[in-house]
């Protein structure tokens, strides 16, 4: 064999090697949400055999069906679960965009005293974690009355996520030189204009990827959630799982299969979102 | 088209004072390039005139309106950028026609802008190309062009071909020197490359530390420069100098080398001065620019340390003066370092600037 032959040899094997090894991490990673799946239409009996069943036996819809199906009957009020966290999610989304724009681009082109002291202090309340919150928040919304509403959920989602918004859009925004908003005004832009017109389109990948962080953030979010409500006026779907555990029991299927509800928004959001996600807009701007 | 007035224009930074309260008229019609190292305040004017910076103090005037607090938007003048600042997310017909879309003109009308001035810059089949999809070169020309289609009252450059290679700055240059001639715009052009400065202003302003040195013609500014620091920028190779005495209505240069003293200055005995020599004042005898005759011509045997060949000319390295000095060698032969030639100082065109302030001691 010569020099050449055994050179594309060696690259065929490691291109190969490399793709075995991705497919086996992503077997990993995807396995979890596959068994939650494949549990949601097991039989407990299957779900909980010991050693494991890997090949269902028998399928079906019946968690789905129980779920829907009322109290008494094992339902749970899914729709109004899912009403609530859709509102607590998307408002809190909201909130955190326009607060993380602002923020990200006043980071991004301004100067200020303190600037670095700020964006550090930002950053470092990222560092508490969300359970650590859970009681000083409980006793403070108990006092002001936000306990078992909406408007607690999203003042609480809203604050853990804006830093983390304003983080990442800051980093966009820089990204877009400055030249492009004042080649703007000069072409007759009002300051407003120019960041509509011009810098926005072009920060977009990163405002739509701190909206899926955001709102995956809050959608999923249980630690905070399970402490400040109460009623299923604001109990969010992560909440509500725990309906199916009762005093000696879990349904482990009627769970996954709420699981499986809350999974499908996620995931049809990330995929409408992600063509928003093309990175490299901004060349072609300037010298390349 | 207008007239640009820059009165007392004054920029002060947190400690740093970038423009010094400086006088320009730039004419109707007018090409006046702004020149000066990094840090001079020429970008920092031409910022201010298109309202991206405030002023400290002093006025501007494009035509007979104060413009001075007006957003850019209202002072109705085009800007190209030094890095063409295209929007990205446009095609290219899109980056021309968004200014005359921003002031709410009708699509035909675009249309027929953006055509028009496609034609003139001979980027027709571009129009619907990304400026990610353009080279360098066809970047630059849809920056001009987006400057263009609206017809402004003063156009600014900011070293527009800095980005480009060599061959494509030559090229740029002759088609903006082109364009000039036929638009007849007043243009207001930043550089620091005094070859694009000279080649395309009627005017040239030399800056230095915020403050202008000279404003004058190419012609002028060449051959009469107000300053040490004028005569050193402009010209290539630079201007050779050194430092010398004035003593018994003669020249004494360091180094113990006596030099004639050339007439049309202000001098007094004992006087410190730098004498100031272009390249082309100093060749070896026959390869030389100027008619010999009525020059005052000073013959010297000098050793060559290093010569540059450029094919139609030679530079030649010498030690003079405590100083290496370039002389220029047309109709070129191979020379090579260590050889001694006798080399023609032609004082006739000689410079005389003040050691102390630099300023010009011609009367």
């Amino acid at each position: 064999m010569d020099e050449n032959s055994a050179a594309r040899f060696q690259k065929r094997l490691s291109n190969w090697t490399l793709t075995s090894l991705l497919f086996a991490a992503m077997t990993i990673i995807c396995l979890p949400g596959l068994w939650i799946v494949l549990n949601s239409f097991r039989p407990a009996v299957e779900i909980m055999a010991k050693p494991p069943i890997w090949i269902p036996q028998e399928l079906s819809f019946e968690a789905y069906r129980n779920m829907f199906s009322g109290a008494g009957q094992g339902g749970v009020p899914v729709l109004q679960y899912f009403r609530n966290s859709a509102i607590i999610a998307v408002t809190s989304t909201v909130i955190s965009l326009a607060i993380g724009m602002s923020g990200g681009y006043a980071f991004a082109r301004y100067r200020f005293k303190g600037k670095g002291g700020w964006f550090l202090g930002l950053m470092l309340t990222r560092t508490v974690p969300g359970v650590a919150l859970s009681l000083p928040l409980f006793f403070l919304y108990a006092q002001v009355g936000l306990i078992d509403t909406h408007a607690g959920m999203i003042l609480a989602y809203t604050a853990l996520n804006i830093p983390f918004t304003i983080w990442l859009i800051d980093g966009f925004f820089r990204q877009v030189p400055k030249d492009l908003a004042e080649a703007a005004q000069i072409d007759g832009c009002t300051r407003w204009q120019a960041f509509w017109r011009v810098e926005f389109p072009l920060a977009r990948p990163g405002i739509a990827s701190a909206g899926i962080f955001a709102f995956l953030t809050s959608w999923n979010e249980f630690a905070l959630a399970s402490q400040l409500t109460r009623s299923t006026d604001s109990k969010t779907l992560p909440v509500g799982l725990l309906d199916y555990t009762a005093e000696f029991t879990i349904d482990w299927r009627g769970m996954c299969a709420l699981a499986v509800i809350m999974i499908i928004p996620a995931l049809v959001l990330t995929y409408a979102v992600q063509k928003h996600l093309v990175s490299g807009l901004t060349s072609g701007a300037t010298k390349g | 088209m207008a007239t640009l007035t820059l009165s007392k224009l004054d920029k002060k930074y947190d400690g740093f004072h970038a423009v010094k309260g400086i006088d320009l008229d730039v004419a109707d019609g007018e090409f006046v390039a702004l020149v000066g190292p990094s840090g001079c305040g020429k970008s920092t004017t031409l910022r201010m005139i298109a309202g991206l910076e405030e002023l400290t103090s002093g006025d501007i005037r494009i035509g007979d309106r104060i413009v001075n607090d007006l957003p850019p938007r209202e002072r109705n003048i085009s800007m190209v950028f030094q890095s063409y600042a295209l929007y990205p997310h446009m095609t290219v017909a899109e980056n021309m026609g968004f200014t005359l879309k921003i002031a709410g003109r009708g699509k035909a009308e675009i249309e027929t802008a953006v055509a028009e001035t496609a034609r003139i810059l001979d980027i027709e089949a571009l129009l619907d190309r990304r400026p990610a999809q353009l080279s360098g070169g066809q970047r630059q020309r849809v920056a001009m062009g987006r400057a263009m289609v609206r017809h402004p009252d003063v156009f600014l450059f900011d070293e527009p071909l800095s980005n480009l290679d060599a061959k494509l700055r030559g090229q740029m240059r002759t088609e903006i020197k082109q364009l000039h001639a036929r638009l007849g715009s007043t243009v207001v052009y930043v550089t620091h490359d005094q070859v694009e400065a000279m080649t395309l202003a009627d005017r040239i302003v030399i800056m230095k530390d915020g403050v202008i040195e000279q404003a004058g013609s190419p012609d002028e500014v060449f051959n009469r420069p107000a300053s040490r620091f004028v005569a050193g920028f402009i010209g290539s190779p630079p201007m050779n100098m050194a430092a010398a005495t004035v003593r018994g209505g003669a020249l004494e240069l360091d180094g113990n080398v006596a030099a004639p003293l050339p007439g049309g200055f202000n001098v007094s005995e004992g006087q410190r001065v730098v004498l100031g020599l272009r390249p082309d004042d100093i060749y070896p005898e026959g390869h030389g620019l100027h008619r010999e005759g009525g020059h005052a011509i000073e013959k010297r045997e000098l050793t060559v340390s290093l010569s540059e060949p450029l094919g139609n000319e030679t530079l030649l390295f010498i030690e003079f003066g405590g100083q290496t000095w370039t002389a220029r060698m047309l109709n070129p032969r191979p020379v090579r370092g260590g050889e001694t030639l006798t080399f023609n100082f032609d004082y006739s065109n000689a410079h005389l600037f003040d050691a102390e302030t630099g300023g010009s001691l011609r009367s």
